[in-house]
């Protein structure tokens, strides 16, 4: 029996045995999902293509923004599996689809929708319009308006942005023996979009050609924005899959 | 301190004394309390046995509770409790009691489901639900549209058609509208200038006589504005060309008896850059036929404009 005087005494060791103690809850709850199988679903093609990639050098730089502005405080990323969210969102988020977050925007507070699925299911021009002047959309919006967004995006650090990731363990690629193991994970288009020596050239041809900001001259915030928006949820085609194939993970 | 301190007891102490007269008691805990905690204990384990908890290698104990659900092939599957699999439960037992309503939508034709007061019920409350999830965003909550980004639904103006068909084929596939600039044709700053006169004068606008003859001209020649807006300028629902002789102004901010030199410089400025906005999503991925159905006959009968033709 150790005399507890001992540990009263002792500042260092109390600090670490608290620490050991409230760190039970997390090790026994978070560590076993380390190593259950199927925590993070497997969504390929019938090729065996992955269907949730990392995101492209544009959409990260939106991805940040997104960080930046504090989207995330009023909208969460994060479709639950119930019948109200599934009817509303669409399928519920899989945890492959923030794979590759860091952090992840799940959020845990939705003053606005949920945007998990918000891909695709409006235009750009809607888009945009609603980041300048979300009252414009919906008149009882409570959202801010972004007007600022629409200045010149600052690419110059892109690359060092997606090197960071690479450390978490994004499958960015620097090596030809990366970008080939990419071209086999997520295919060829997918893999020259993660390399990281052509980031900058590759956020520029993807700014003009997809024209998010309704202004193909310039690569401006709003388009990164609105490329992020634009790929939300959309990874996973759930339309190869019947509806309860992700049951089985759990 | 210690002295003003007067209060007596009896309970048990631990025998620590600290600065004279502060002792530690031990009471025992209410039996209530103990009960309670007791319980917590029988609760927790029991939850163990019939709930997914405990990890176990590269698995974890999937507890003693099933639940049997059928896929959206029909295929019934029992699975550990689980909420993915609850979910399927729950979104299978609402489908089979709005069943009987989404068999009769999909068995009647567009013309008669308005006519029966049931089916118009449910098409109005759960198409209303679709309308302020999916298209309000554009359309507006009324579907009164909104200048110069989605039209009115409303009205009696359709871009591309008001009948069951077209609104369904709207939904289904999505809208993308087109318009070169210049209509794709070469033309200089007097010319765009009497196109746009001559446009204005055919929904009634009083316009500069000259410049009127000149555009009609340039509409059914070099302009070749009426491959798409037809020879009558009337449109083509087809394509999504707009009736140039209505009043109705989605993308060209014209007022009526307003004045003339601001409503030519806007169509001026309509025909200079051409148009390459209204897109509509494509809603076939996010909406299933059935709702795409209710959708459809809501637009046109519960907003009401749809058309017969």
């Amino acid at each position: 029996m150790i005399d507890h005087g001992k540990i009263e005494k002792n500042l260092g060791l109390m600090l670490v045995l608290v620490m050991f103690a409230i760190s039970i809850g997390g090790l026994i709850e978070i560590v076993p999902l380390f190593f259950i199988k199927g925590t993070i679903e497997e969504a390929r093609t019938p090729e065996g293509i992955r269907m949730v990639r990392p995101y492209s050098a544009l959409e990260l730089r939106g991805r940040d923004i997104y960080i930046r502005e504090g989207c995330y405080l009023c909208h969460s990323q994060m479709i639950r599996p119930f019948r109200d969210e599934s009817m509303r969102y669409g399928h519920y988020s899989l945890a492959a689809e923030s794979q590759y977050d860091h952090p992840f925007q799940w959020g845990s507070k939705r003053t606005g929708p949920d945007l998990a699925r918000v891909g695709k299911k409006y235009s750009n021009e809607w888009q945009v319009q609603h980041l300048m002047a979300p009252r414009s959309m919906v008149p009882e919006s409570v959202m801010p308006n972004y007007p600022w967004l629409m200045s010149p995006l600052d690419i110059s650090d892109v690359g060092d942005r997606m090197a960071a990731l690479r450390i978490t363990g994004v499958p960015y690629s620097v090596s030809k023996v990366e970008f080939d193991n990419n071209v086999k994970e997520f295919g060829a288009d997918v893999a020259k979009q993660l390399h990281i020596p052509d980031a900058q050239k590759n956020l520029i041809e993807q700014a003009k050609t997809g024209n998010y900001d309704g202004n193909a001259a310039d690569v401006t915030e709003m388009d990164a924005v609105v490329a992020y928006l634009q790929v939300l949820g959309t990874m996973v085609d759930y339309s190869k899959f019947d509806n309860d194939s992700f049951v089985k993970f759990r | 301190m210690s002295q003003g301190n007067t209060q007596s007891h009896n309970a048990k102490t631990t025998g620590h004394v600290w600065d004279g007269d502060l002792e530690e008691c031990t009471n025992p805990l209410p039996n209530w309390w103990l009960w309670a905690f007791y319980f917590t204990i029988i609760f927790s384990i029991t939850y163990w046995v019939m709930y997914p908890a405990w990890p176990v290698g590269k698995g974890f104990t999937t507890g003693t509770t099933t639940i049997t659900y059928k896929n959206d092939k029909g295929v019934e599957k029992t699975t550990h409790w689980n909420t993915r699999a609850l979910l399927m439960k729950d979104l299978q037992d609402a489908r089979e009691k709005q069943k009987p309503y989404f068999d009769k939508v999909a068995a009647t034709p567009y013309e008669q489901i308005a006519k029966d007061p049931q089916l118009n019920n449910f098409v109005a409350s759960a198409g209303k639900v679709l309308f302020s999830d999916n298209c309000a965003a554009c359309h507006m909550s009324g579907g009164q549209g909104k200048f110069a980004f989605a039209p009115n639904l409303v009205d009696d103006d359709w871009i591309y058609g008001g009948t069951y068909d077209k609104i369904q084929a709207t939904i289904t596939g999505g809208r993308h509208g087109i318009m070169p600039a210049k209509g794709g044709a070469d033309l200089n700053d007097g010319e765009i200038e009497s196109l746009a006169n001559y446009v204005l004068s055919l929904s009634g606008n009083t316009m500069d006589a000259a410049k009127v003859q000149a555009g009609n001209d340039l509409f059914h020649g070099k302009g070749a504005c009426f491959s798409c807006h037809g020879a009558d300028g009337k449109g083509n629902q087809d394509i999504g060309a707009a009736n140039l002789t209505d009043k109705i102004w989605l993308w060209t901010d014209v007022k009526a008896g307003g004045p003339a030199d601001k409503n030519v410089a806007a169509v001026k400025a309509t025909i200079t850059s051409g148009l390459n906005k209204g897109v509509m999503p494509n809603w076939s991925d996010r909406l299933s036929a059935d709702q795409i159905k209710l959708l459809t006959v809501y637009v046109h009968d519960v907003l009401g404009g749809g058309s017969k033709k």
